[in-house]
């Protein structure tokens, strides 16, 4: 496959990975990936999905049915994964116990060869970095969960490799450190100016720390793209499921027109809303809209959408409220609402007025 | 803190100790039948049969008197004739009540001609005491005045001794009293203990070496394959011992199963002796020890993940590198618990190399076993087998050092 690139050449390329266990279930479907060089690219799905293989083609303990990977000019494929230069942080750390934390940095070192005097000035580097420098002579049994993050981190990247891999690093700690070792991965890559391709199957880290999230349903990629498009202009229902909190409507595309379209609802009611993945006229669709786009009563009098709604119930959330309320035959139906004075007059049973723009509302194909 | 509660804190902790007083007599409670059991049934069989090795007392029995003497005579020349005249005194009521039966078994070990001449001595003896038995005594047999005999009275005469302890590494004391090696000829013992520590050793580390890959494979292959091998690895458990061993009878006689595929095969022309002889019996030993490898190892191997290897890998190091440094590290504690096992399982095996082996496979156990039911020497097999439970405990001590100072832990 020779090919030319006028722009610089993406760090990591998949064209047209398959992978396959049984020869009958596709694990991961005609993948095409590019993952540029300094980029955070965060693979998202449920358990299943294909993200995990994906991230294990890459290191190289798997291998692709069909198709290739390409990290920078070489093909992966058939090199082995000790000669692919690619740092690795695993679920559980996987820090090796008969060793101390020293030891473990020293270990990809040694292996390479380097002359002592470097290896010491990396491992002391890299120990300045996740500041553990005085756990240096500890074993990994001796550290807390988070410290122990830090070493498997320190370890993935002592030896400079090219691409860091990350599966499910924070998925151990608890909400916590988890946050607080978001926020610390984050700045290392923009420090150190890492390629990182991290597998998460928690939408909140996903969208927290990525520059580009891939997010995978049934071996195939549903969207890429930065965590706010994610959020706001998702492609397809199972992304706009899947990321964030979502109210649904059934319904059907009654007009067309360029990228919006006009919603017909059960009971005659209809919205405006934008385009995703509708292709034609009287196609059955779902509506899709955020429960933080939906205002409640006076907030609601000048959008364009407004109905009526019945409130079935409260759930206190402190900064906010979450109302549910039943509106075209959904009892399931969100809306987030800020503390404020008026929430005091509203009961469960009462109506409400519920509304929204055009633009907050998606018209999706249904799946 | 209010003065009623400072006041309170006297009766507060008699109440903790009254509570957990309780707590520990119910433990102790329940604990109390295996206790007695084990003391019964264990500590104090064991610790009558070992003491037995260093047990001296057959004289002191017989002819309490004498003995006494006899220890404060300095050895040299002939004893006193207050000696002679209590030994001529105490031999008679000592054949009366039997004790001299026992005791003359004990005279055989320093010298087998000395308890024909009590028997002899006995009989000639006069009926009126004489004035001076150490004049009737020579004149009854000449050998009396010889010191060597008395000697080798006083070496019977303290209650305990260490002559079976020194002679199970072949040692004994000389007339000085001194330590020397017993005459070539004579040498036995050290040789047996090296054969039992080679045939030991050469058991564990086939064991290892088989073991290692089989546990290995059983920890990663999935549940219900390595399930299936597991039934096989202890299915030996379930067979009778005797059962396995004339098995490999059955199996590597010279007209065996194996000899006759070789001969078939056109490998041999002659059979192979393959049974009665070293080989058989390391064959056997291991084939019933293995499991006893397998099973630590296999418990220590599954609790190690797999991303271990990955990780050292992604790191650059060759799969073969990636499993010595970080895989095999992990699983020592699991291949000196096995090894320790086996070794000291192995020292002790006394039938299979009887049933197995040729006349110079014999272990130590073996020889307990002759000294026990053969000669009724219940005093060298207490020896050798305090030897052997010396050399197990020291082994033991080893292993807990070696563990201690390097944890693995997880």
């Amino acid at each position: 496959m020779e090919q030319t690139y006028p722009t610089a050449t993406p760090l990591v390329r998949f064209v047209g990975v398959q992978k396959t266990y049984d020869g009958v279930i596709r694990v991961v479907k005609n993948l095409n990936l590019d993952i540029q060089r300094g980029e955070f690219v965060t693979l998202l799905g449920p358990s299943g999905s294909g993200k995990t293989t994906c991230l294990m083609m890459l290191a190289g303990f798997e291998t692709p049915t069909s198709g290739d990977i390409f990290l920078g000019d070489q093909k992966l494929n058939t090199l082995p994964p000790h000669k692919r230069n690619i740092g690795m942080v695993f679920q559980n750390y996987a820090l090796f116990p008969h060793m101390t934390v020293e030891e473990n940095l020293y270990y990809p070192l040694k292996i390479r060869k380097l002359p002592n005097n470097q290896a010491k000035q990396k491992v002391e580097r890299i120990l300045d970095i996740i500041k553990l420098k005085s756990f240096a002579k500890r074993r990994p049994s001796q550290l807390s969960g988070g410290q122990q993050q830090r070493v498997a981190l320190a370890r993935a990247l002592v030896f400079e490799p090219q691409l860091v891999l990350m599966d499910e690093p924070l998925g151990a700690l608890d909400k916590q450190l988890r946050e607080h070792m978001q926020l610390e991965l984050r700045q290392l890559h923009k420090a150190l100016g890492l390629t990182v391709v991290f597998v998460t199957h928690d939408q909140g880290e996903a969208l927290n720390m990525s520059d580009r999230v891939a997010v995978f349903n049934d071996g195939i990629i549903q969207q890429i793209d930065t965590p706010l498009n994610l959020y706001e202009y998702p492609n397809n229902a199972f992304v706009a499921q899947f990321i964030g909190e979502n109210n649904t409507l059934a319904g059907t595309v009654a007009h067309l027109s360029g990228d919006t379209c006009r919603v017909s609802l059960a009971h005659g009611a209809a919205s405006g809303a934008r385009v995703s993945d509708i292709k034609a006229l009287n196609e059955s669709t779902l509506l899709s809209i955020r429960p933080e786009r939906i205002h409640l009563n006076e907030a609601a009098q000048a959008l364009a959408n407004r109905f009526t709604a019945t409130i079935r119930d409260f759930t206190y959330l402190g900064d906010h409220v979450r109302v549910r309320c039943e509106l075209l035959d959904n009892d399931q139906f969100y809306v987030k609402v800020p503390i404020s004075d008026t929430l005091e007059s509203l009961q469960p049973g009462m109506t409400v007025q519920l509304g929204w723009r055009d633009e907050d509302a998606r018209a999706l194909s249904k799946p | 803190m209010s003065a009623a509660m400072i006041d309170d804190l006297p009766k507060l902790k008699a109440q903790l100790r009254r509570a957990e007083r309780l707590k520990k007599l119910k433990a102790l409670a329940l604990i109390a039948p295996l206790v007695i059991f084990l003391l019964l049934a264990f500590v104090f069989p064991i610790g009558t049969m070992l003491w037995r090795g260093i047990d001296n007392s057959e004289m002191q029995l017989a002819l309490p008197q004498t003995a006494q003497l006899l220890q404060q005579w300095d050895g040299q020349n002939l004893p006193s004739a207050e000696v002679f005249k209590s030994l001529a005194s105490e031999l008679p009521s000592a054949q009366k009540s039997g004790a001299l039966g026992k005791y003359g078994r004990r005279l055989n070990y320093e010298d087998p001609t000395l308890k024909t001449l009590m028997t002899q001595t006995l009989r000639k003896m006069p009926i009126e005491p004489p004035s001076d038995w150490s004049q009737t005594l020579p004149q009854i047999n000449p050998r009396w005045s010889d010191p060597k005999v008395w000697q080798a009275l006083k070496n019977t005469a303290p209650r305990l001794t260490d002559r079976y302890l020194l002679a199970s590494v072949d040692v004994e004391r000389n007339a000085q009293g001194d330590l020397q090696f017993v005459a070539p000829d004579k040498k036995v013992y050290l040789d047996i203990f090296q054969r039992t520590l080679i045939i030991s050793g050469t058991v564990t580390l086939v064991c290892l070496l088989l073991g290692f890959p089989l546990a290995y494979l059983l920890a990663t292959l999935p549940t219900g394959t390595s399930n299936l091998l597991m039934i096989f690895v202890l299915l030996p458990f379930w067979t009778s011992l005797l059962v396995r061993t004339a098995a490999w009878i059955v199996l590597l006689q010279s007209g065996g199963l194996v000899n006759n595929a070789l001969i078939g095969l056109g490998i041999i022309q002659e059979p192979l002796q393959l049974v009665f002889n070293r080989f058989g019996v390391i064959v056997a030993m291991t084939h019933i020890l293995l499991p006893f490898m397998i099973l630590p190892l296999y418990s220590v191997m599954k609790g190690i993940s797999p991303s271990y290897q990955r990780a050292a890998i992604s790191l650059g190091a060759h799969p073969f590198k990636a499993f010595w440094q970080v895989y095999v590290p992990q699983t020592l504690a699991g291949v000196a618990a096995g090894t320790i096992l086996v070794f000291i399982m192995a020292l002790g095996y006394y039938i299979t190399p009887a049933l197995l082996g040729g006349p110079s496979d014999q272990m130590v156990s073996y020889y307990v076993a002759y000294y026990t039911n053969t000669t009724n020497n219940w005093s060298m097999a207490a020896a050798l087998g305090s030897l052997l439970l010396i050399a197990t405990l020291v082994l033991y001590a080893v292993y807990n050092h070696l563990v201690n100072k390097n944890p693995v832990r997880r």
